[in-house]
């Protein structure tokens, strides 16, 4: 069962491992790290403040952690600010040295895999087996990838008018505020380390107050493998106190967010109201996932299920629109919900589990209730709809057909195990149906027709359109919103650009040649 | 460092690797390889011959076909691979470091910081680039979608010098190997010791086999065998002018493969009367003695404005008695010896055609010590631009320095040669600085410091100099084949 089921796993990573050779893991690992960490050193909370980390699976508190708040906030600015002055270590380091020390921080993480895979699973619940081949492989590429740019974001000269030599500097943008979700720390804290430290900025980073833990391990890395102090500070704390303190703080010069797009409309409105610092935003999405007639049913089926459900319904970009044409529909239908219904839920510590438990009480209830709207609003519930036990935050995974477009599950981010099967007749009608929506992260279509999958992909907006799969990234290719699901891209090349102060430098010349 | 480690003993690895494996020549010949500071042997070497270059255009051929293990990989793990083999020069820097200066005659210390350095950044920037080698998709008119590849070339040749050899195989495999080429390299006769040991860590690394292929074997009958093969696509070759020449034809005469060629030079170092005096009477000297003056980019022409003239040159000539010649092995040596016999003769005849054209011999001239190929830093005054030492690359310790008035006339006297690999500057003034370095015709011109080389920076020659660009974004380019793929559509969008 697990085996036949690795595939998807396979498509996030290529992950070499069968179920045989992935290490047994500790269900009980013990936390090191619970506290502020500000110019590579641990420290309390200014008002002494801690708060519980919870184990999803259970319900049970895992430990305390310093809880940061606004002062907090400014001692860890400070540090920033100190770490990027003019003449500073890190800004006098060559770029590959900045390079150097990303690779041997990808090296530490893998390392420490066994242990970060158990303490992720711990905190988020996400299965092991997913953590230990998915999560981790792919930090330590985008730590490694982004390693290798550090010496390589160049500058260009310039053919300017009149006697003058022009040329642009990348510099560092300065100290930049970054804000991560709890769907998958290990990774969004990676996503943001990457870029901004390979383009030499320095960083106040806000972990979420679901899951701290793995990303103040990695605090440690960074600490161990020689980043100057100052360059990297992480602060577990909550939204509405240490989160809008950095985006509000007159200090930060730039902030990037991953989480819901109601917290980004806040936000880009407190940039606004305080010193305009740059802002990238990455939100929700209701990414739309058509089926045309002509798709390997076999596969497609497989893919939609895994674009729905992975990671417990909890990606931003989970595909929760299945557009289905209608002479496959019925069947489609069926065979998703035979599918829904193998799938495994349980203990992440155990190595069969695909489906884990929710983040937290919160996004619990919430899904329950979106369920219901579901059931009131008339879509046919075909699977699943209850709690899958009473310990811990686990939901059944679930299936509606018959869903229409304007019903509350088929517009709204659910975030949750909850797959909507929608029919439709024609492409043009699919694309305009796609499109209605306020999001824009991802989309994907099924089809073996050349034509039909270009006119398609052309036609929606989104920023990541897969064809033919689902939740295929690599730390090479940008990924990103249109519309409320975001701006700016992270990863790839393009993810530099939002870590990076352009500079023209024009130079008086007694007489230009070419 | 504490101690320099003792002298390395046998076994060497002198054979030919081939599919990641060991192999005699066909022939069954082999050359012997000479420790220059001694002018003793050191060992004998395969000799790789037409029939070897075969085989391995073949295993390289099979590395390259599609479908193959190297053509199937990510980009991603090529550059891991690439990462892999850094690492693995660095476990082994030492030992390295003492079989080039074994091999090559250079100052131990100097070839561990500096050649061995070169060497691990070089592969780690390209193993960086390995998944940041970008198409593009392009907004062509008509109704189509078009995107460009830019695929591997496929099998390429590559022919490296003895001044350089481990750092020179460094800037040939990185590029190649990260734009995923498969390879058959040739290092110099003089010099194959630590490419071969490398050929050991590229299979320790884990390249699949058939991808590096290295074939130690002299010039005219190896290196000419791959410059005419008509199953390699491509030919890289570092080295003199002369042979650059050769190699252009025999692409041409064979199947009009790509050649990029790095070639000589005979390089200006122009010194201002405002210039800071101190530093560049030394950058001068490192500039045309550093590695026994076996560089490239050895500033053999220097100019001296004429105000400061007289005071340059006699402390060039005093900076130059201070450099201290001795054995490769000991801390204290600058200067080793030339790499051979020949090279030293070719030096001192030139040296001798200084003095008999009438430049002042302010010191040195002469060849230094019983044993091996040394030769006495030597420094040229009143020199003219006609004379042989200020037009033929002399390839040694030979300093050679003349007299300009006027900017325009410096630009001018600079340019006036077939060579164009670098230049220099030292001055104050942003305006003199600006205006030489957009006139020299040049590669790579230096402001107020010399041989500032880093595997970021492209580097190659105008004019005779040779063409193509290494090291930096600019050396992927010469390792890939541009497709473009142009696809119908229905209808396009914007």
């Amino acid at each position: 069962m697990f085996l036949r089921n690795i595939r998807p796993v396979y498509r996030l990573a290529k992950c070499p491992y069968s179920a045989a050779s992935i290490p047994k893991p500790n269900p009980e690992p013990v936390v090191q790290f619970n506290k502020l960490f500000i110019n590579n050193q641990w420290q309390d909370a200014q008002s002494g403040k801690t708060f519980p980390t919870i184990n999803p699976s259970t319900g049970e508190v895992i430990c305390h952690v310093a809880e940061a708040d606004k002062t907090d906030v400014d001692r860890a600015v400070k540090a920033a600010r100190a770490a990027f002055r003019l003449g500073s270590p890190w800004r006098r380091m060559d770029a590959s040295d900045r390079g150097l020390l990303l690779t041997r921080l990808a090296d530490a993480i893998e390392r420490d895999a066994g242990y970060l895979a158990e303490l992720e699973t711990l905190d988020n619940g996400k299965p092991y087996a997913i953590s230990y081949c998915v999560d981790i492989p792919n930090v330590v590429k985008c730590l490694r990838y982004y390693a290798g740019w550090a010496d390589k974001w160049e500058g260009k000269t310039i053919p300017i008018d009149g006697d003058y030599f022009c040329y642009t500097r990348h510099e560092p943008i300065g100290v930049c505020g970054q804000i991560i979700p709890w769907n998958f720390p290990l990774l969004m804290q990676a996503w943001k380390l990457g870029p901004a430290l390979a383009t030499g900025n320095t960083i106040v980073m806000k972990v979420a107050e679901q899951t701290p833990l793995t990303a103040l391990y990695v605090a440690n890395l960074i600490k161990e493998v020689g980043f100057p102090e100052g360059v990297v500070n992480i602060l577990p704390g909550m939204g509405p106190s240490a989160g809008a303190a950095i985006a509000a703080h007159m200090d930060v010069d730039k902030l990037a967010f991953t989480g819901s797009t109601e917290v980004g409309h806040l936000i880009q409105q407190a940039s606004g109201s305080s010193n305009l610092k740059k802002v990238t935003l990455e939100l929700g999405g209701k990414s739309p996932n058509i089926i045309l007639s002509d798709a390997n049913m076999e596969e497609a089926v497989e893919q939609a299920h895994f674009a729905l459900f992975f990671n417990q319904g909890q990606c931003c970009c989970a595909g929760s629109r299945t557009y289905v044409q209608a002479d496959i529909y019925d069947e489609f239908v069926e065979r998703s919900v035979e599918r829904t219904k193998n799938r495994v839920t349980g203990d992440p510590f155990d190595l069969k589990t695909e489906h884990g438990p929710q983040i937290d009480d919160e996004q619990f209830k919430k899904i329950l209730n979106y369920i219901d709207i579901g059931k009131k609003e008339g879509a046919k519930m075909l699977c699943g709809g209850k709690a899958a036990s009473d310990k811990g935050y686990f939901i059944q995974p679930t299936v509606f057909g018959d869903v229409h477009d304007q019903m509350t599950i088929a517009r709204e981010e659910i975030f949750g195990p909850v797959m909507q099967i929608m029919k439709f007749k024609t492409l043009e009608e699919v694309l305009e149906r796609a499109n209605d929506t306020k999001y824009g992260l991802a989309a994907a279509v099924f089809t073996k027709d050349i034509d039909k999958a270009h006119y398609l992909s052309s036609g929606l907006r989104a920023g990541t359109v897969w064809i033919n799969c689902y939740d295929v990234f690599g730390a090479q290719a940008p990924f990103g919103g249109f519309k409320a699901s975001g701006n700016g891209r992270e990863l790839g090349e393009y993810g530099l650009d939002n870590y990076t102060e352009v500079k023209t430098v024009t130079i008086k010349v007694p007489q230009k040649n070419s | 460092i504490g101690t320099i480690p003792p002298p390395l003993s046998a076994p060497y690895l002198t054979q030919i690797f081939i599919d990641n494996e060991w192999h005699d020549s066909v022939s069954g010949k082999v050359f012997p390889v000479y420790d220059p500071a001694t002018g003793e042997q050191i060992c004998e070497v395969q000799e790789a011959d037409k029939a070897d270059v075969d085989k391995a255009v073949q295993a390289a051929r099979r590395a390259f076909a599609l479908g193959s293990p190297w053509r199937r990989m990510d980009a991603s793990e090529r550059g891991r691979l690439l990462a892999k083999l850094a690492d693995l020069v660095e476990r082994d820097s030492v030992y390295l470091a003492t079989m080039e200066s074994l091999d090559c005659g250079k100052p131990f210390l100097t070839t561990l910081f500096v050649d061995l350095q070169g060497t691990i950044k070089t592969l780690r920037y390209f193993a960086g680039y390995a998944d940041k080698i970008h198409g593009t998709t392009i907004p062509m008119d008509g109704e189509y979608l078009t995107f460009t590849r830019h695929e591997p070339i496929g099998v390429c040749g590559q022919i490296i010098p003895w001044n350089f050899p481990l750092m020179m195989a460094a800037w040939k495999l990185g590029p190649a190997l990260a734009a995923g080429n498969a390879v058959v390299l040739k290092p110099a006769e003089q010099t194959p010791l630590t490419c071969l040991y490398l050929g050991a860590l590229v299979r320790e690394a884990g390249f699949p086999p058939g991808v590096v292929n290295i074939l130690p074997g002299f010039g005219p009958t190896a290196g000419s065998a791959i410059a005419s093969h008509m199953g390699i696509d491509k030919v890289a070759f570092t080295g003199s002018t002369e042979v650059g020449k050769l190699i252009q034809e025999a692409a041409g005469r064979s199947n009009l493969k790509r050649v990029t060629l790095e070639l000589g030079g005979k390089n200006p170092n122009i010194i201002f009367a405002d210039a800071d005096m101190d530093l560049a009477v030394e950058q001068a000297h490192q500039g045309v003695f550093f590695n026994a003056g076996q560089c490239c980019t050895a500033g053999s022409r220097i100019f001296v404005e004429e105000p400061i003239y007289e005071e340059f040159v006699r402390r060039s000539v005093e900076r130059a008695k201070r450099r201290v010649l001795g054995s490769p092995s000991d801390p204290t040596t600058e200067q080793g010896p030339q790499i051979s016999q020949e090279q030293q003769a070719r030096v001192l005849e030139l040296i001798q055609s200084g003095i008999s054209e009438g430049a002042t011999l302010e010191c040195g001239g002469k060849a230094h010590g019983l044993k091996g190929f040394y030769v006495e830093p030597t420094v040229f005054s009143n020199v003219t631009d006609d004379m042989r030492i200020a037009k033929e690359e002399i390839f040694g310790p030979v300093q050679q320095i003349m007299k300009f008035k006027t900017l325009e006339e410096v630009i001018e006297r600079a340019n006036d040669t077939d060579y164009g690999l670098a230049a220099a500057v030292f001055t104050n003034d942003i305006n003199k600085a600006m205006a030489i370095s957009t006139a020299v015709q040049a590669g790579t011109v230096w402001i107020n410091c010399y041989n500032a080389l880093s595997t970021q920076c492209p580097f190659g020659g105008y004019k005779m100099s040779g063409n193509g660009r290494e090291l930096g974004e600019c050396g992927l380019k010469e390792y890939s084949e541009v497709k473009t793929i142009t696809m119908r559509l229905l209808a396009k969008n914007s």
